[in-house]
């Protein structure tokens, strides 16, 4: 047992799943405990806040300033200053007053602003234009020489009735983002419902994992034992479980699922009754395997011998039979929680998941996602991740159960 | 040999009539024992002779109560053999204990060879022993297979070779001392000096005990050299039966002819004309 267990760590299949497992299984603990807080609060108000770090602006007014005199201030703040609806009026000018601007990169804000203040009185004078767009380009102007020569804002607040002025903010004032009171990092930004997606995605993470786990288990109990007693006991017995498991199993359980879900009110589906759904109705191939691999054992010598030896039936499946089936159980297990996990994604997608606002899990979390359109509208953050979270969990246990299979196989090992 | 006592004539033990075993159905029906009739008796030595194939194993089954019969019947002490609940099989398996064919199957290989030894033991009535008094049980199995149970001891099966293994099921019988013995070629995998010690002691545990030895073996050589009684098995049927020198040297039936005289000799010369034939191919 020992030896078998440091073999699977010479594995590197198994290793690798191992890894990443624990390293999930490690976020979804610690990450609630370092980052405290309901991961269904809806924090943002509007849907589908860029992933990024949020400074409060009302905080960093009132923060303490520093001075910085940084050379490409301006320069940046040029740039970013001129929309791309100002660049085509700008040149809509030039062109009107039929000047050549080929000298200079019109897209590089800096070179064009330097061109535009050379040529704007001659081009006003030269070009025929209309009085509205004379004005609208006025106005262009005037926007463009206050961020050049640096405008301020000032801070006010009104007092009975009176302008208080607060503090000035200029172009050389910065805080430090340490010193803002209120400065959240939303790696995810946010879903549809304003949430923060990682807080959510962690915790639908442990949800998903969890319901795995309990469909996990009732699938392998079930199979198990319903294939020992049919492997082992064979006759009437081995007749009847063989009937059920057939029928069962020649029905889709995706359909079987969707049938039983879609019978329960969603009220009353939470995700543990999900996952007791998933779990009873997907133990059919744990009963079949198990029951085709008791049978090649239970004609060995050391059964015969320990029936001979006046074993009962229950001793004999406890220490005959299921330590040479032990390892295939596990195996079987883990397969059973990955398929469970992707069994929930399935059934949140076509909406007959656990009910929707009081648990995220991660296949709420893509139902959510489609129904808002995130990925026809470039959303990214709020169904990738959770993909890559599915994958990277049924990829991890799928890993490991290749690495136990080459070190329980033999006839795999390389 | 020669002070051998008769065993064939004692109070019947074990037998069969017409017993039958048929393996499939339809087309592929295959009758492995087919109608076989025989007496067992208390202390006696019976060799069943047969090549592979011709039903040995099936029939040893059967009579271990582990194989469903076909048809026919088992007489178990000249009555019919009543094994209908598990109390009275487990009362019929104190009487009669296997040696299988196979040594790599017979141990459940996550159990200690200890635990294999100290199971016989407790079945035996001396599961509260002191564990001192099981040791020296043990060591005695052990060293009368050849075996030093020191050696053995937390040790697992898979660690010993195919002939120890099969030495070990011998130590196992030796602490259950079942009144029939059904050896299904326990020696097969045992270097021919230490067969030859282990058949002798298997005889002497015989005479000290009274047990009824069954063995299965395809050397009718063997055979001859140890059992009281032979009987010659081919394709399910029992085509000759004997005491073993009637059977040897005097035998009826052609298939027993045709075993015996493929009995190497070892004083023949060897033809020395197919030798140099092979050479040349
Ligand atoms: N469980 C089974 N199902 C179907 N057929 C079987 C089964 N067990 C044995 N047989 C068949 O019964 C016949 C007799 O087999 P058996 O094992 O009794 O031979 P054997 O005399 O012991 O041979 P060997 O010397 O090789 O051990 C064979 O043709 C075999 O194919
Ligand atoms: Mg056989």
């Amino acid at each position: 047992m020992k030896n078998t267990i440091k073999q699977l760590f010479h594995s590197s299949k198994f290793v690798i799943g191992f890894v990443i497992f624990v390293a999930i299984l490690l976020t979804i603990i610690i990450y609630p405990l370092v980052s405290p807080g309901n991961p269904l609060e809806m924090v943002g108000v509007g849907t589908f806040a860029r992933p990024g770090t949020y400074v409060s602006l009302y905080d960093a007014v009132t923060t303490e300033k520093d001075t910085f005199k940084f050379s490409d201030a301006d320069e940046k703040r040029l740039a970013n200053a001129i929309s791309d609806s100002d660049r085509e009026a700008m040149l809509a000018l030039f062109d009107a007053a039929a000047m050549d601007y080929s000298s200079i990169d019109v897209n590089d804000s800096n070179a064009l602003i330097e061109f535009w203040d050379a040529n704007y009185q001659t081009a006003m004078d030269t070009a025929k234009l209309k009085k509205s767009q004379k004005r609208d380009l006025r106005l262009l102007d005037s926007r463009i020489q206050a961020l050049k020569a640096g405008e301020t804002f000032k801070v006010v607040e009104e007092v009975d009735g009176e302008t208080v002025e607060i503090s000035t903010i200029t172009k050389t004032d910065y805080v430090n983002t340490n010193k803002v009171i209120n400065v959240r990092n939303l790696p995810l930004g946010t879903d549809n419902f304003g949430r923060d997606t990682l807080r959510e995605l962690i915790a639908a993470a442990g949800v998903s994992l969890r319901i795995g786990l309990i469909a996990g288990i009732i699938a392998t109990f079930v199979g198990l034992l319903l294939g020992l007693l049919a492997g082992y006991l064979g006759g009437v017995v081995d007749n009847i479980i063989t009937f059920f498991t057939n029928v069962l199993s020649v029905i889709p359980s995706i359909v079987l699922l969707i049938l039983i879900n879609y019978s329960i009110s969603q009220e009353l589906r939470g995700p543990t009754l999900c996952a007791l759904i998933i779990g009873a109705t997907s133990w059919t191939w744990t009963t079949r395997s198990v029951r085709s691999q008791v049978i090649s054992l239970r004609n060995r010598d050391h059964v015969n011998l320990s029936k001979l030896s006046g074993h009962s039936l229950m001793r004999i499946i406890l220490t005959d039979i299921l330590p040479y089936i032990a390892s295939y159980v596990v195996m079987a297990f883990i397969l059973q929680v990955s398929s469970g996990i992707l069994a929930e994604a399935q059934l949140s997608m076509l909406g007959l998941g656990p009910k929707t606002t009081t648990t995220p899990t991660l296949g709420l979390m893509m139902n959510w996602a489609t129904l808002y359109s995130a990925h026809t509208t470039g959303r990214w953050w709020a169904y990738f991740p959770v993909i890559l979270t599915i994958t990277f969990i049924t990829f991890s246990l799928n890993f490991m159960n290749t690495g136990m299979d080459q070190v329980f196989n033999p006839a795999l090992r390389d | 040999m020669s002070e051998r006592k008769d065993y064939t004539n004692g109070p019947l033990c074990l037998s069969g009539r017409n017993l039958t075993r048929v393996f499939g159905t339809g087309a592929k029906q295959n009758v492995a024992v087919d109608h076989v009739n025989f007496d067992f008796h208390e202390g006696e030595f019976v060799s069943i002779v047969g090549e592979s194939g011709s039903g040995k194993t099936t029939l040893s089954k059967m009579l271990l109560g582990l194989l469903n019969i076909s048809e026919g019947e088992i007489l178990y002490q000249g009555k019919p053999r009543d094994i209908s609940n598990r109390k009275k099989l487990n009362e019929y398996w104190k009487g009669i204990q296997p040696i299988f064919q196979d040594p790599f199957s017979s141990y459940n290989i996550f159990h200690k060879i200890d635990a294999v030894l100290l199971d016989c033991i407790a079945m035996r009535g001396g599961k509260h022993l002191p564990y001192e008094k099981k040791v020296e049980m043990m060591t005695e199995a052990c060293s009368f297979v050849n075996l030093k149970f020191a050696e053995l001891t937390n040790k697992y099966p898979f660690e010993l070779s195919g002939g120890q293994m099969q030495r070990l099921m011998i130590a196992r019988i030796f602490l259950l001392k079942p009144k029939i013995l059904l050896a299904d070629e326990p020696t097969s995998m045992v270097d021919a000096c230490s067969r030859a010690t282990i058949l002798d002691m298997l005889l002497n545990l015989r005479d000290e005990t009274g047990m009824t030895i069954i063995f299965i073996t395809h050397d009718i050589g063997l055979a001859y050299y140890i059992s009281d009684t032979i009987y010659i098995m081919e394709h399910g049927k029992f085509v000759e039966s004997g005491k073993a020198d009637e059977v040897i040297l005097n035998p009826q039936a052609a298939y027993t002819k045709r075993l015996i005289s493929d009995v190497p000799k070892i004083h023949e010369e060897w033809d020395l004309s197919t030798v140099e034939m092979n050479n040349t191919l």
